[in-house]
């Protein structure tokens, strides 16, 4: 894991570099910029964006309502996909391209041990953990399979996850024999709504402590050195003792765990789920949060925070254009231009140009002194 | 200008963050001269190499080419190629999967349109004019690294130029090899093109130079016609130290005899591998520096490798201290206390874009296990100790290690199998590619590991360094162990004739 230099001495050699150019060097820098962007054009366009207020839900429970808590609350999913597919892309340096259609088959097994097999059920017919935790099981063979593939069988991750992605949907209406299931116990949406007397959204919770997850496993194993050394050069992490393969295999399987997660927040948002349409796209957003947080998609080094934050930006971008009344349909279009615009200025290339722009003038100036 | 210059850089300045790697260097070379370019790692003659044909743009200074009026704008390697100045790189940046002939001519035919057939009756013409033994349609990949290296002198040569730039060309080539290279050299010579020649090989320089040009810490030393400079000045002007480190070596291996005594540390019996070696039979004592030697591709490598469980052991039994041990991947042997420095630095060596404390640690780390991992205050005090022991250049420990210059990638190599202290420590070609003050610092280093108790193989092309730091040498010929010399048979002439063979046969 990347943490920024703290090291005094490593500053102190690089006295003359003006205070842009640190800026533009630091990882983060092409995610905040973008996100102080996003809340700057908010503020002027119209600062009622960020207002917050207290209204009633459907239960008649005062909650908060908002557009800031609505960028926080729908981006819960997408930040834990983000958060696995850095992982992934890091160790194998590709994506996996089936998170969208794993999150469906996750999300119908949940759906499926709730309600018993029935269509429909009033009540959860098992332990709401326990069902959650089979979602989790078959979560990780699936995303073990694209592993297996990726790191046994050495096809390239766009290719072995295609599979997933082209199967997954009908496998998670298989699962549900192709009928749509809905739990009407409200038990089970308090997940992905508000837990009664708390008027923050539950996935803003789960968010947080995923991340908190993430944030001890990096401290206290050394999967961020491995998952790094194995993706920069799995030839030498083999010979200083490393199981390129396995580490491979294992960040697949995390990235499976987060899918499952992700795929059981978005269920208990309604309580039932539209095999076609559930998280439809998503894996796109995921590998662009990844991008946006300026880790390269070949693999290698990364830092998790920057895609969590790009998570963030993809969100609130979402949410600003719905709220400026662009049609649904519109919409990715509108997304991409912001999305070229990003990737553009988070490219080295770029980024190289733009500090030596701001370097030509110091280095004329000490000439003259 | 000169009148017979070809190509005169003037006042050149290349700085990275945090380093200067070039200040105010001037080089002049003339027409039809073979001109060396020495200095140690991190001198800077990669960089000044890589600033004349445009691979970084330089920070000051002004090259001047003959035939070019005024000074030379050389922006992309297109330009400098554009100039005649072709370059041979160390490592070779050919397409494998191509062949011979489109190597040759990639990225210089005319038009859209290619005359298969013409293109390779003229790579025939080529490869038979300079004796390299491919051919035109072989697809390079196919080629031993030595042909591939050759065709690549092809390729420039082939290009007319008047500046040819060989940056290590030797360096995996064998002695009949050498020869033939500077066969062709010395041709190319008397045609009036310019050659600057870099490499580590003193011998080499005096051999085929007529002038030298010494780099030390990004600063010019000076240019010397090959006869006004002996050897040990050479190397005194590269370290920048009047010193005879090379007697000190050979006085210091008066010790190495003690180590004859002492229990085994590891034996190996009919050792073999899937890298197709015959089986072997392997064993060292504690404190005992011994070595393989043979030719390349005779298997010396790949001995190591099955000791460390590198490649897919196949056979054969391995006892670490007189009990039995089984080894069948990487990790196995570094719980055993045995540590590996492979012979491709670049390729399995470094993790390059990890900073140099993270390689460091990495093998340490491997081996304390992924739930325990070292906090990131200890991990920058072991990487703080090792870089000041082994003096390794590098602007912070949190450098990228791709950035550093061979050697000192070398040493934090080194660096990472001492912190795991090791019981035997196998070095496959530690001195490859590295400057002469290294090779000795390493060397040193070998010595007063064994010194200590831990034991060491030691392999190396040049005999002489295997001569000054081993007591036994196992000799390999044609992917087999065809004998071991030690005491007085350990001479150059014993050791050449037993790689040779066929007398006793």
């Amino acid at each position: 894991m990347t943490t920024p230099v703290k090291d005094p001495e490593t500053q102190l050699k690089r006295p003359d570099e003006p205070l842009l150019k640190r800026l533009t060097r630091q990882q983060l820098f092409i995610p905040i910029a973008a996100l102080i962007l996003l809340v700057l054009f908010n503020l002027i366009a119209d600062p009622t964006f960020f207002a917050i207020s207290i209204k009633e839900n459907s239960l008649g429970n005062p909650v908060l309502s908002g557009n800031i808590i609505s960028v926080l609350d729908n981006a819960s999913e997408l930040v834990m996909l983000a958060i696995g597919m850095t992982l992934v892309t890091a160790s194998s340096g590709g994506q996996d391209i089936s998170v969208g259609a794993t999150m469906a088959i996750a999300g119908s097994v949940i759906l499926r041990m709730v309600c018993g097999g029935q269509i429909t059920a009033d009540t959860m017919q098992m332990p709401l953990i326990l069902a959650v935790l089979i979602g989790i099981v078959v979560s990780i063979i699936f995303g073990a399979f694209n592993g297996v593939l990726v790191a046994y069988f050495k096809i390239q991750p766009m290719v072995a996850t295609l599979i997933m992605f082209t199967a997954g949907r009908s496998i998670a209406a298989w699962i549900n024999n192709n009928q749509l299931p809905i739990i009407n116990d409200i038990a089970f949406k308090y997940a992905g709504t508000f837990l009664p007397g708390i008027p923050v959204p539950t996935p803003i919770f789960i968010t947080v402590f995923v991340i908190l997850a993430f944030w001890l496993v990096l401290k206290f194993t050394t999967l961020g050195l491995y998952t790094q050394s194995v993706g920069i050069n799995a030839g030498s992490s083999r010979l200083n003792g490393l199981d390129p393969k396995l580490i491979k295999l294992l960040t697949y399987v995390i990235l499976g765990v987060c899918v499952a997660i992700a795929g059981f927040v978005r269920v208990s948002r309604s309580g039932s789920i539209n095999y076609s349409r559930i998280a439809e796209n998503i894996e796109m957003d995921a590998i662009l949060a990844v991008a946006l947080g300026g880790n390269a998609l070949g693999g290698g080094k990364f830092n998790i925070y920057g895609s969590i934050l790009g998570a963030y930006v993809i969100q609130f971008l979402t949410t600003t254009l719905y709220k400026y009344d662009v049609p649904s349909t519109a919409l990715p279009a509108y997304k991409a231009v912001v999305v070229i615009l990003l990737v553009v200025l988070s490219a080295p290339v770029v980024r190289e140009k733009l500090a030596n722009m701001k370097k030509a003038p110091a280095k004329s100036a000490k000439e003259v002194s | 200008m000169q009148e017979s210059a070809v190509l005169e850089m003037r006042g050149i300045c290349k700085y990275f963050p945090g380093v200067r790697a070039l200040q105010n260097v001037d080089f002049t070379l003339r027409e039809g001269e073979i001109h060396a370019l020495m200095g140690e790692n991190g001198a800077g003659k990669s960089t000044l190499i890589k600033v004349l044909t445009g691979v970084y743009p330089r920070d000051g200074g002004e090259v001047y080419i003959k035939g070019v009026e005024g000074a030379a704008v050389i922006r992309s390697p297109q330009d400098a190629q554009n100039a005649g100045i072709s370059t041979v790189y160390q490592e070779i940046t050919l397409c494998p999967n191509l062949s011979v002939a489109e190597n040759i001519f990639i990225g210089r035919t005319k038009g859209n349109l290619t005359n298969w057939r013409a293109m390779n009756k003229r790579t025939g013409e080529i490869l038979g004019s300079l004796g390299i033994p491919a051919a035109p349609q072989q697809q390079l990949g196919t080629c031993s690294i030595a042909v591939q290296q050759m065709v690549a002198i092809a390729r420039a040569v082939d290009m007319e130029c008047k500046v040819l730039i060989l940056d290590e060309p030797t360096s995996s080539l064998d002695d009949q090899e050498v020869q033939k290279l500077f066969g062709l050299m010395r041709d190319l010579r008397s045609k009036g093109v310019g050659i600057i020649f870099v490499t580590h090989f003193l011998e080499q320089v005096y051999e085929v130079c007529d002038r030298i040009t010494v780099l030390r810490d990004g600063q010019l030393v000076g240019e010397y016609v090959i006869e006004d400079l002996p050897r040990v000045q050479l190397v005194s002007k590269m370290l920048g130290k009047e010193l005879d480190d090379m007697a000190d070596i050979k006085g210091e291996s008066g010790g190495v005899a003690i180590s004859q005594e002492g229990a085994p540390v590891l034996e190996a019996e009919g050792l073999c591998s899937n890298a197709g070696i015959k089986p072997f039979d392997f064993s060292i004592r504690k404190g005992e520096v011994n070595g393989f030697t043979g030719l390349l591709g005779s298997g010396r490598s790949e001995c190591v490798r099955a000791i460390f469980g590198a490649d897919h052991v196949t056979g054969g039994a391995v006892k670490m201290d007189g009990k039995e041990v089984r080894i069948k991947k990487p990790l196995d042997a570094m719980k055993q206390g045995i540590g590996y420095l492979p012979e491709d630095r670049k390729g399995d060596g470094i993790v390059g874009d990890l900073s140099v404390r993270e390689n460091i640690i990495l093998a340490y780390q491997v081996m304390k296990g992924f739930f325990r991992p070292i906090s990131r205050a200890q991990a920058e005090a072991f990487a703080d100790d090792y870089i000041k022991l082994l003096e390794i250049k590098t602007a912070s420990a949190d450098t990228p290690i791709k950035s550093l210059s061979g050697g000192n990638q070398q040493k934090c190599i080194l660096a990472r199998w001492l912190l795991t202290e090791p019981k035997y420590l196998i070095l496959d070609e530690p001195t490859r590619g590295i400057d002469i003050g290294t090779k000795i610092e390493i060397q040193k280093l070998v010595l007063r590991l064994a010194e200590k108790g831990t034991s060491v193989t030691f392999i190396s092309s040049e005999i002489d360094e295997m001569l000054r730091t081993c007591s036994r040498l196992l000799v390999m010929r044609d992917r087999k162990l065809v004998g071991e010399l030690t005491g007085e048979d350990l001479t150059q002439t014993k050791i050449m004739a037993t790689i040779a063979g066929g007398d006793e046969e």
